[in-house]
């Protein structure tokens, strides 16, 4: 299956998805990096406010640490997860993330320029590196997730009414008044994330007391929804909601070969530093979906966060699939040709 | 704090409070600062930090203090910075008495009132007849002090000080020096005492002393951060202060990434104390008049500062009379002390908790509430809402129908029986308020940085600015007295009320901004905006509501409208926004500089004297006279600024020297020490006294304590709980409940548990618990979560119970939930009536609480046990008063 893709390599998988590097737009992303998510979730309310999108839960806590909202979903674009581990899960976390780093994977080059510079300043300015995270025994890990913007996005590739399309910034956008609710999306994402909206009524804390309704108006009933990397600021020049108003820069927007770069120093950053438990997420363009627009720094293992370690977009084994037909088909002529040779006997 | 080296974040949840804020900690920390969050929970900011200590709640001057053995003892004191601008070297009378000699109290206590006299505290003067001033240098008594809740009444500078002209032994040998004094004082706050008290190992203390001292210094600086943490305590003023003794033995205020964070923010929270919505405070931190003392100006003036002391309070005078004159303009003459008897005054406390018993008590009529919820955000709520059952009249301003507006008809009280709607003669106004979007103005930040905004879009139906609401209000109160004789009617009359309107009747905002700001009422510039409240003058010629702000439209300029990216300008950053007082970014920062005017180092130079020109130079304004040469000694007996010599960095302090001993101003003792918060449950390891002397107690039937440690009843309430915000509330919730992008993130009340309480209690994870005090029962989600740590303190173990204060019960908000603060009796710090909402006693079992009145019945059972009176812990020394005290 990789061969396949490496095959299609030779000109790049963003020009696979019909996406050209000479538009006049380049390709757009997020880095998240965690490690200095602080799980404040304005980057959900932000992105709920500009969005218009209903509020999502029902009010009841949901018995995971802070996080009351659980997942991605049609209304919820961003969504931060809370994890708390012990020293064991720590002490894992660092010797996996360690063993990634010396596959070359995902590819660190030694540290230079400000992340070097910092990584410097760091250790200097400490005696007995104690500027390496000195509260082992315990972590609370937060990390806001988001549409990948896959680079072969399985939600676009299955869409029967071409409502999804890939955009002038090379991200994936439902197009609401095409998309006819069918819901094959939501099968074709590897990660989750697209989700058709409830064509019912939300139901809220006021519907279990009967009290008043406050409910607000819900637009896009029944039909897929996802972030849209805030396409509408977008075509404006403006930066996506959730990273402007991300109080620490842990949400940063731009241009998605600047983003890998910044990302990939910034892991090296934090191994100088001890941290080797820092790791990239999505930034391997050789991966399932040949890489994703947007690009994360976890602390932990993909799974810790929820996220698949190795996403697969269904629509890749298409190429394969009609191989295995043919073959299959192949075989069962010759299969009835041997039969009826058999039957000459 | 970007510049920090060392950032120790302390009694705040930095990162979940003020996340806009905490963008500089995680700056400092990509520059390669250790941060570290001492905290009872393991919190968002702890996440962020590379070490959390846990710490039992209320034991922080015992750490701190633990500080100061260390930096003392190892030698680590920065001597330079130190003997050139503190009061290390200065003699203290020998009258003073300390904890040491007495047990845990200072001299001068009079248990029978609860107070302290302040005079013993007094610097030994110079005078050759060894005569000592009192404090005060008035008549005052320390009594008639504590009613004013004089720590806050004399404002940034301490009190007025006559006797400043102090003695000093520049060998620091003199056993009543302050070097040799601290060194006694502290000399118990050990590690092991530090192990002993706030639970936290050796390895981390060690760790923490280490990191603090190593990253402090010429080349290095350290900084802290607080906020309510510390603050609310029966002695939260004195943690401040034991922060503020250990930074200026670090050399770390003053400097760029040094300094004590004092974080508030939320809106305009900083501006609400320039511009004072406080009992005892006018605008500027001038004292509000005290009936019986204050009758006249002048007697008034002498209280706030003498002339003959050094530094900028000396011209108090300047900004009362320009405060006077911008209130009443032509009708404040020199002939009528400047309208000064139109001035209210008040005869005692007046804070909101005593405004609350004044109420049970029939004595209020009516009350306005204004971006506060104090059915919810009020320690002990049930006082708070009964209380309102016994107004005629009430008005609520907000952007919905909080709870402290509808308890009449959905609060718990009508739930229980206690209160029926029919029966509350409570007339209820309800106004709705724009938001900060729907108004132009001000807001003012925890950097005293004064932040203009435009109103962006108009307030939505009937909602409307405080601006407007009181502009109208005033003008219609002025309508109605119009034609009246009444002498008591000649303030309101006289009040200038003269602001420009827009076409809705909307006041201009920055004409308000003028006036604060002070223009000449007089002479050849008569109409001009003052550039400094240098300009002031004390003879009617000018004009200014707030003195610090002067300068805030300095040549006709709206100086708050700056915006000026940062990355257009310095780190400084003094094109973005304007800073009280002259756009000065960092207070005292002629100490960023040695004795002789030169940066301590070229890492942390910020300003420095400048040979050539003959002035104080450097990135920031300098927070000192500009032409006064580091080796100027003027004549002491100017007084006022120009009395102060070339190392005087602390201008606005009566010797112009930082405070390691505190002669006067603080109500509690002139050097922290620690006392057990009211309710703990464990002996005080460090003296016999176990709780704050002079903590404010309510002996009523309505607030009740848990018994304290060695009581009858002890035991009951076995575990602590601590109250807190969490980053997806708005405080009382007023702003965060009603709103459902908000109310999903947090949908209900919870509790933090630790597993091992959670195990010893059969909580269950994510089920229900109820928690009880002598105040009230709550129900709450059950959070089972390694954040929180039992820890061991003295041969036993505490277990703290976190609960957010966010939720309360009413029938409009879009979630509700029992309220922490319902669980809260009322002890005040006395020096700013801060109630201690960080540390009291509780018990807790696992399920829902009752419903109805099987609910108070759960409570009495709980109260028969310990045997709870309206007396209970509400003693006040611990040991028989000793010799020598009084």
């Amino acid at each position: 299956m990789t061969q396949e893709l490496e095959h299609q390599h030779h000109h790049g998988p963003s020009q696979d998805v019909g996406w050209e590097p000479e538009h006049t737009h380049s390709r757009k992303g997020f880095f998240t990096d965690s490690s200095i998510c602080i799980g404040c979730k304005a980057c959900e309310v932000a992105c709920k406010t500009w969005n218009e999108n209903p509020q999502d839960g029902d009010y009841e806590i949901l018995g995971s640490s802070y996080d009351n909202t659980g997942a991605l979903g049609a209304n919820t674009w961003r969504h931060v997860s809370f994890i708390e581990q012990d020293e064991d899960r720590i002490e894992k976390a660092r010797e996996s993330g360690k063993k990634l780093v010396s596959l070359g994977m995902p590819t660190v080059r030694p540290p230079e320029g400000p992340a070097a510079a910092a990584a410097a300043t760091a250790n200097a300015a400490t005696k007995n590196g104690t500027n390496m995270p000195d509260t082992a025994e315990f972590r609370w890990l937060m990390s806001s997730d988001v549409c990948k913007h896959c680079t072969y996005a399985g939600c676009l590739d299955v869409c029967p009414t071409g409502a999804l399309y890939r955009t002038e910034h090379g991200t994936v956008v439902v197009q609401d008044d095409i998309c006819n609710g069918c819901g094959t999306c939501v099968a074709g994402c590897p990660f989750g994330v697209i989700e058709r909206r409830d064509d019912g009524t939300v139901r809220t804390k006021e519907d279990r007391d009967g009290r008043l309704s406050r409910q607000q108006e819900v637009p896009n009933k029944g039909v897929a929804q996802k972030c849209t990397l805030c396409y509408d600021r977008l075509i404006e020049g403006q930066t996506p909601a959730c990273a402007q108003t991300c109080p620490t820069t842990s949400i940063k927007f731009g241009a998605h070969e600047n983003l890998v770069e910044e990302a990939e120093e910034r892991v090296a950053a934090l191994h100088a530093q001890g941290m080797t438990e820092a790791r990239l997420y999505g930034a391997n363009k050789n991966d399932g979906v040949g890489g994703t627009g947007s690009v994360f720094l976890l602390l932990d293992e993909p799974e810790v966060y929820g996220l698949p370690p190795d996403p697969q977009v269904p629509s890749k084994d298409l190429p394969l699939m009609f191989k295995k037909v043919g073959i299959a088909a192949a075989g069962l002529v010759a299969a009835t040709a041997v039969a009826f040779l058999g039957g000459r006997k | 704090m970007a510049n920090a080296d060392c950032i120790v974040i302390q009694g705040s949840n930095m990162a979940e409070c003020h996340p806009v804020g905490f963008q500089w900690v995680t700056e400092a920390k990509a520059r390669g600062a250790k941060i570290i969050h001492v905290d009872p929970r393991f919190t968002r900011t702890s996440a962020i930090a590379q070490k959390h200590v846990p710490i039992r709640t209320g034991t922080d001057i015992v750490l701190l203090g633990a500080l100061i053995k260390y930096v003392l003892d190892n030698d680590l004191w920065f001597k330079e910075y130190v003997t050139a601008f503190t009061n290390i070297a200065t003699i203290i009378n020998e009258d003073f008495k300390d904890t040491e000699d007495l047990g845990g109290l200072f001299s001068g206590f009079d248990p029978t009132e609860g107070k302290y006299d302040l005079s013993s505290w007094a610097y030994e003067q110079a005078y050759e007849d060894g005569s000592i001033l009192s404090p005060e240098g008035t008549e005052e008594n320390g009594a008639t002090q504590s009613e004013k809740a004089a720590g806050d009444t004399l404002g940034a500078g301490g009190a007025a000080m006559n006797d400043w002209v102090a003695k000093e032994d520049p060998t620091l040998q003199h056993p009543r020096s302050v070097y040799q004094i601290l060194k006694r004082h502290y000399a118990r706050y050990t590690p092991e005492m530090v192990e002993e008290t706030c639970g936290i190992s050796p390895e981390d203390f060690e760790y923490l002393a280490e990191s603090v001292t190593e990253n402090s210094g010429r080349e290095k600086t350290t900084c802290f951060a607080y906020a309510l943490g510390w603050t609310q305590h029966s002695a939260g003023a004195q943690f401040i202060r034991t922060a503020a003794i250990l930074q200026l033995l670090l050399g770390n205020m003053g400097r760029p990434g040094g300094g004590i964070m004092a974080l508030r923010g939320h809106a305009t929270i900083q501006g609400s104390t320039d511009i004072p919505t406080l009992f005892n405070l006018l605008p500027g931190y001038l004292p509000m008049p005290h009936a019986g003392t204050n009758d006249n100006l002048q007697d008034y003036l002498n209280s706030v500062a003498s002339k003959k002391q050094k530094g900028f309070w000396a011209n108090a005078d300047n900004y009362m009379v320009s405060l006077l004159k911008a209130w009443w303009g032509d009708a404040a003459t020199a002939e009528n002390d400047y309208a000064y008897d139109y001035m209210p005054r008040i005869n005692g406390a007046h804070g909101t908790y005593q405004t609350a018993v004044r109420m049970m008590e029939g004595g209020v009529d009516g009350y306005f509430i204004l971006g506060q919820n104090p059915a919810v955000g009020s320690a002990n709520g049930k006082l708070q809402r009964m209380a309102m059952s016994k107004l005629k009249w009430l008005v609520v301003r907000d952007f919905r129908l909080i709870e402290s507006a509808t308890w009449w008809k959905d609060g718990p009280e009508i739930k229980s029986g206690e209160l029926k709607t029919e029966d509350i003669d409570t007339e209820v106004f309800f106004f709705p308020a724009a938001n900060h979007t729907e108004k132009a103005g001000t807001f003012t930040q925890t950097q005293r940085m004064v932040q203009w905004r435009e109103q962006a879009i108009p307030p939505p139906g009937d909602a409307r600015s405080e601006l407007e609401f009181f502009y109208d209000f005033g003008r219609r109160l002025k309508e109605r007295v119009a034609h009246s004789t009444d002498w008591r009617d000649k303030p309101l009359q006289d009040l200038t009320w003269d602001y420009p309107v827009d076409e809705h009747g909307d006041p201009d905002a920055e004409a308000v901004l003028k006036e604060i700001n002070g223009y000449y009422t007089s002479g050849p510039k008569k109409g001009q905006v003052l550039d400094t409240f240098n300009e002031m003058k004390a003879d009617g010629s000018t004009a200014g509501g707030c003195w610090i702000y002067s300068g805030v439209m300095a040549g006709g300029v709206n100086h708050a409208k700056k915006k000026v990216p940062g990355y257009l300008q310095d780190e400084m950053a003094d094109q973005w926004g304007w800073v009280w007082p002259l756009n000065r970014r960092i207070l005292y920062n002629r100490a960023s500089a040695d004795a002789n005017g030169k940066p301590w180092s070229e890492r942390k130079k910020l300003v420095w004297w400048d040979e050539d020109t003959g002035k104080w130079v450097g990135d920031d304004v300098p927070d000192f006279p500009v032409g006064l040469a580091p080796t100027a000694r003027p004549d002491p007996n100017l007084g006022g600024p120009a009395a102060l010599s070339g190392t005087d960095a602390f201008i606005m302090q009566a010797d112009g020297k930082g405070w390691l001993f505190a002669p006067k101003g603080m109500l509690d003792g002139p050097l922290p020490a620690h006392y057990e918060p009211p309710e703990s449950q464990v002996r005080n390891p460090v003296y016999p006294q176990q709780n704050s002397p002079s903590r404010i107690v309510f002996k009523r039937g309505d607030t009740l304590s848990a018994p304290g440690y060695g009581e009858e009843g002890a035991g009951v309430y076995p575990h602590v709980f601590t109250t807190y915000r969490v980053t997806e509330h708005h405080t009382a919730g007023g702003m965060s409940r009603w709103l459902p992008y908000l109310a999903e993130l947090q949908p209900e009340m919870f509790c933090e548990v630790s597993p091992e309480l959670a195990a010893e209690t059969g909580l269950e994870p994510y089920g229900w618990a109820t928690i009880i005090s002598p105040q009230s029962a709550i129900e709450a989600r059950v959070l089972i979560t390694n954040r929180m740590t039992p820890l061991e303190v003295g041969g036993q173990t505490v277990h703290q119970i976190g609960l957010p204060y966010h939720w309360g019960v009413g029938g409009d908000a879009t979630i509700e939930g029992d309220g922490a603060n319902d669980l809260l009796g009322m002890t005040l710090d006395p020096n700013v009536l801060i109630q201690e909402s960080k540390s009291a006693a509780c018990a807790i079992v696992p399920g829902r609480r009752p419903r109805g009145n099987a609910r108070l019945d759960l409570v009495q059972t709980y109260r028969d046990r310990a045997n709870i009176s309206e007396n209970t812990n509400k003693q006040r020394v611990t040991i028989p008063p000793q010799e020598g005290e009084g």
